[in-house]
């Protein structure tokens, strides 16, 4: 990249940068005529002097009134011109800005994506992440005025400076006489600025470079006490950023005091020299007037000029600091991951390895003249004490670390010099703890099938022209123009024809990973929009009804599930669930706050149960104080059981003493509110109160109807009513298949039911459905919502599934327990029987099914063979059994 | 069945004889009430245990795994306490309970259960009196086992 910023906008905007320029002359003419006009006014239209009217102009006759009318009336316009030259100038100045900001920022990142992986251990992304986003920023406004505002502004001046010439030479030289001070001393001042500017920008970085610490080993720092440690290197931070900050204002705020002290100087002149000639009759009153008029607008671009020499100063040191950081030693070639090649090879043959050194950033070898030889249709255990080089040979093989010297080469590819298109699709590696990135299960396990839009999207109408306008804007920009909306999938790559038989190998490689479970329970508590997956939401509705009819059949589990039916009161839901009979969407019905809704509040009036509500309430509150008062208060029955918070309990103590049964007219409207919320929460089964009396029931079911008929058109999107025959689509996949709560009291009812619901979509085959429902599950910023165990595997399922020619595994099951570790070997081994697979293991132990083993020491290959070879001969393979 | 019945139940066990109403009312609330139909297992030999069961009605079999097969070795009735040992001395279960017929057990968490044996001394000693009948009981039957062998 360009090292200077200048040569930098040249290279990408020259053409944009002389259209601006040539705009910028372009406008001074009339900049010229504006600035005349004042004086014409004041001495030929007002005052006559040097003119007789009428006037004669293009044939037409003016007296004085419509002379100077018509000459206020040109001013106006030529007011229209400027403003207009600097509308459009500033327009496409702020269009080539924000274009050159993208461009920047576009080969910035792209610059991460070929640095080479040992530079991440150096930088943070505490550190890289600001100065893509926040330090960049203001190099765009730069950017576009980087050449125009100079021309623009300094013409202006010029402009201004000539006029101010012709009116009176005397006058214009007195008020420019102090601009070599300025011109002297504000570089000066500002060179120690840009130092300044300079410490700040990586003291910043290393804040956030600190944040970003904080933010990762939150764990780490609560566990032994360091918050006040931490918190006294940040303030120190923070320190040293304020005295640069401080020092900086200082400086500005004198340079602003020299500017504003010279910028009065003028009219100072003015008035003396100008005011004695006026006096001494050698100057008309009227050029004065314009030349302090003039002055005046001299102000404005100086000020400009200065305050744009600030600024390109500051994106000077900005643009080197952020570009040097954007150079590392070894970068990839960008055309090593952008090239496709015609036909993708295999890689085939044996891979060979020949004097590989490989050291550190310390100095100290890792792989030392290590020559190495399998075939690629074997499977490949790399065995060997810790420091024997088994992680670095592993990335050297998966190409994610160049070696220092050596030669790597796979049949008759050359693996050092292969591209990343080969490389990326026909290996894959998996470390001890593979990164899970934000976004959905499913792209994560499809990420490796992801390398060029492969399938063409059509656009037509606004869309195409939409498209093609995000086209042409990224080809303006150097950015990317692939498509992002297109068919990413390399089906062929991983084996298989369609989406359909992708979705099949999914749940075969999921099963192989031991994730299918996982992924199959998470489907079913996720939600399915019908409207998208209407097939899906069809098979869901009928395995309901399969599910009641299995239900119906056996007598033992027939009443642990209490289905909802729309005429029966619900004993296994709250009154809230009961009387919303659906799910709430959205806040409006929030379960909690039910008796807070003024439209609840209304239908239980219109029910008479209001009274009966508070009584519940009161009931449920004295009970409530009766069994917990004596618990401390941070005791988990009140977060189990409790229908009050500890915090609340005391002010229903004091309500139930200050008020008594049989006078419960008298309470206050807000605790009346107090005991009409608590009832909703009542679940008769599980709570046994025995206050819900039938009539009550009865009472609710019949609100429970007005609820739906009655309910506003305002708030008929915050319910998903309970439909037998329907799919919800704000109720996840299992509560839809239930369609009921499971009843309390019954032992291993819910154990039961879930063995019932399995036997259904067994049956049904829906498996894969919910599966696939499954695959839509967001798992978090980076996957924190699955297990580490989960992420793992997700990791290994996504190596597989991309079908490739030789699989690295670095150790990659070492997190799991014994018996997921030896099922997870077994599938993969099988899985890849007759292709290539690496895998580095710390037990000699697990090696006997590989085809060829690899025994590393000291950054050497120092026995390599069939296992039943080395057992027989080697005697550190037999030691290496032994010891485990 | 609402808490007030159970509570009226509870209170008929000897080992809740003497201790306060509301504290019963907190132990009834608190805990399950659970509902097995004849067959289905209370607790496994061998599983972790965090709950003891006091029999609300029904009967269920106490059967321990031997060498020669599971053994049926006690049966329990309305009011007896199954499966306090392995949440007092954190051992696995010593024994599987089965229900013999449909059967209703109140199951008391570890939490509640210690909450309540510190609260209340008596029941402390009631436990304890059950744990020695038990005792000499299984002492009993030790002895019976020895001369049989012997014999």
């Amino acid at each position: 990249m360009e090292h200077s910023i200048y040569k930098y906008i040249l290279r990408h905007s020259m053409k944009q940068q002389i259209v601006l320029t040539l705009m910028a002359i372009l406008s001074f003419p009339f900049l010229f005529i504006y600035l005349e006009i004042p004086a014409r006014i004041i001495d030929q239209a007002i005052q006559a002097n040097d003119i007789s009217f009428p006037v004669e102009y293009f044939g037409v006759e003016l007296d004085q009134m419509a002379y100077l009318y018509s000459s206020v009336g040109l001013f106006l316009v030529l007011v229209v011109i400027n403003q207009a030259f600097k509308y459009v100038i500033n327009v496409y100045q702020g269009i080539s800005g924000e274009r050159m900001l993208r461009r920047l920022r576009y080969e910035l990142y792209s610059r991460i994506l070929r640095f080479p992986m040992p530079t991440f251990k150096k930088k943070s992304a505490g550190e890289i992440i600001p100065m893509i986003t926040a330090e960049v920023e203001p190099l765009g406004g730069f950017i576009g005025e980087a050449f125009a505002l100079p021309i623009f502004q300094g013409g202006y001046l010029l402009v201004i400076i000539t006029f101010l010439l012709l009116q009176n030479w005397i006058m214009a030289l007195a008020a420019i006489a102090l601009y070599p001070l300025q011109a002297y001393f504000i570089p000066k001042l500002q060179k120690k600025v840009n130092a300044l500017g300079k410490q700040r920008v990586k003291l910043v970085r290393s804040l956030s470079d600190q944040i970003g610490e904080s933010v990762n080993g939150a764990e780490e720092v609560h566990a032994h006490d360091g918050s006040s440690y931490m918190r006294a290197q940040f303030s120190n931070q923070l320190s040293k950023i304020y005295s640069v900050r401080y020092r900086i204002y200082i400086l500005k705020f004198v340079v602003k005091f020299l500017n504003n002290f010279i910028q009065q100087m003028g009219p100072f002149f003015f008035y003396g020299i100008g005011g004695t000639m006026v006096i001494n009759g050698t100057l008309e009153i009227g050029v004065l007037v314009a030349a302090i008029a003039a002055h005046k607008e001299m102000a404005a671009p100086w000020k400009e000029l200065l305050a744009h020499y600030q600024r390109r100063e500051d994106a000077r040191i900005k643009y080197g600091q952020v570009i040097e950081q954007f150079e590392p030693a070894g970068m990839r070639d960008e055309n090593n991951q952008l090239d496709e090649p015609e036909e993708l090879p295999h890689l085939t043959g044996e891979m060979v390895g020949t004097n590989i050194i490989l050291a550190d950033d310390t100095g100290s070898m890792l792989l030392e003249n290590l020559n190495l030889r399998f075939n690629l249709n074997e499977r490949v255990a790399v065995i060997g004490p810790a420091g024997s080089g088994r992680d670095a040979l592993t990335r050297v093989l998966a190409r994610l670390m160049d070696p220092d010297k050596g030669k790597l080469s796979a049949g008759n590819i050359d693996m050092r010099g292969a591209l990343e298109a080969v490389v990326g699709r026909r290996i894959a590696y998996v470390g001890q703890h593979g990164y899970v990135f934000n976004t959905s299960l499913g792209d994560n396990l499809f990420f490796g099938l992801k390398h060029r839009p492969l399938h063409e999207t059509i656009y037509e109408g606004e869309k195409k022209s939409a498209h093609d306008t995000y086209v042409v804007e990224a080809g303006l920009t150097g950015n990317s123009v692939d498509d992002i909306d297109a068919g990413w999938f390399d089906y062929e790559l991983a084996n298989v024809a369609d989406q359909t038989s992708l979705d099949a190998r999914a749940l075969e490689v999921l099963e192989m990973v031991d994730l299918s479970e996982d992924v199959y329970q998470l489907g079913l508590r996720s939600t399915l929009d019908p409207d998208e997956f209407p097939e899906s939401a069809e098979l869901i509705l009928s395995a309901r009804h399969m599910f009641f009819e299995k239900l119906e059949a056996d007598p033992s589990l027939k009443n642990m599930i209490e289905a909802f039916e729309p005429d029966h009161y619900n004993t296994n839901a709250t009154v809230a669930e009961n009387l919303l009979f659906g799910t709430p969407v959205g806040n409006a019905f929030d379960l909690d706050r039910m008796a807070e809704n003024p439209y609840v509040q209304k239908i239980i009036e219109e029910a008479d149960l209001t009274e009966t509500f508070i009584r519940l309430g009161y009931q449920v509150a004295s009970l409530m104080v009766e069994l917990f008062a004596g618990l401390p208060p941070d005791h988990e029955f009140f977060q189990l059981y409790g229908f009050i918070s500890s915090d609340d309990l005391p002010e229903y103590q004091a309500m139930i003493s200050r008020i008594d049964w049989d006078h419960l007219e008298q309470l206050r409207d807000e605790d009346r509110l107090r005991f009409m919320s608590l009832p909703f929460k009542v679940i008769p089964s599980r709570h046994r109160l025995g206050v819900l009396t039938d009539d009550i029931q009865d009472k609710i079911v019949a609100a429970r109807h007005r609820f739906a008929k009655n309910l506003p058109d305002h708030l008929k999107g915050s319910v998903a009513f309970f439909d037998t025959k329907a799919y919800s689509a704000a109720t996840n996949l299992q509560d839809n298949i239930l369609f009921g709560k499971i009843a309390y009291g019954y032992a291993q009812a819910a154990e039961k039911i879930g063995a019932l619901l399995s036997s259904v979509v067994d049956e049904m085959a829906l498996k894969q459905t919910i599966i696939a429902v499954g695959l839509n599950f967001h798992v978090g910023t980076a996957g924190a919502r699955l297990s580490a165990n989960q992420r793992q595997k997700l990791c290994l399922a996504r190596a597989i599934i991309k079908h490739p020619d030789m699989l690295i595994l670095n150790q990659s099951t070492s997190s799991f327990d014994a018996a997921t570790q030896g099922r997870l070997m077994k599938n993969i081994l099988t899985e890849f029987k007759g292709r290539g697979l690496v895998w580095s293991l710390d037990h000699a132990d697990k090696t006997s099914s590989f085809d060829h083993i690899l025994v590393l020491k000291g950054g050497k290959i120092s026995e390599s063979g069939a296992p039943e070879k080395l057992r027989a001969q080697s005697t550190q393979y037999q030691e290496m059994l032994a010891s485990t | 069945m609402s808490l007030k019945e159970e509570v009226e139940i509870l209170r008929q066990i000897p080992l809740f004889a003497k201790i306060e109403p509301s504290k019963i009312k907190l132990l009834a609330f608190t805990s399950e009430r659970l509902t097995y139909q004849p067959g289905d297992f209370i607790c496994r030999q061998g599983d972790i245990g965090d709950a003891a069961y006091f029999i609300m009605a029904g009967e269920a079999d106490v059967i321990v795994d031997t060498p020669s097969g599971p053994m049926t070795v006690a049966q329990l009735g309305k009011n007896d306490v199954v499966g306090e040992i392995a949440i007092l001395i954190n051992i696995p279960r010593t024994a599987t309970i089965q229900a013999a017929s449909e059967l209703t057990a109140l199951r008391i968490t570890k939490d509640v259960f210690f909450r309540m044996v510190t609260e209340f001394p008596e029941m402390a000693v009631e436990m304890m009196r059950v744990l020695a009948e038990r005792l000499v009981r299984t002492t009993d039957e030790l002895q019976k086992a020895r001369q049989e062998n012997n014999a």
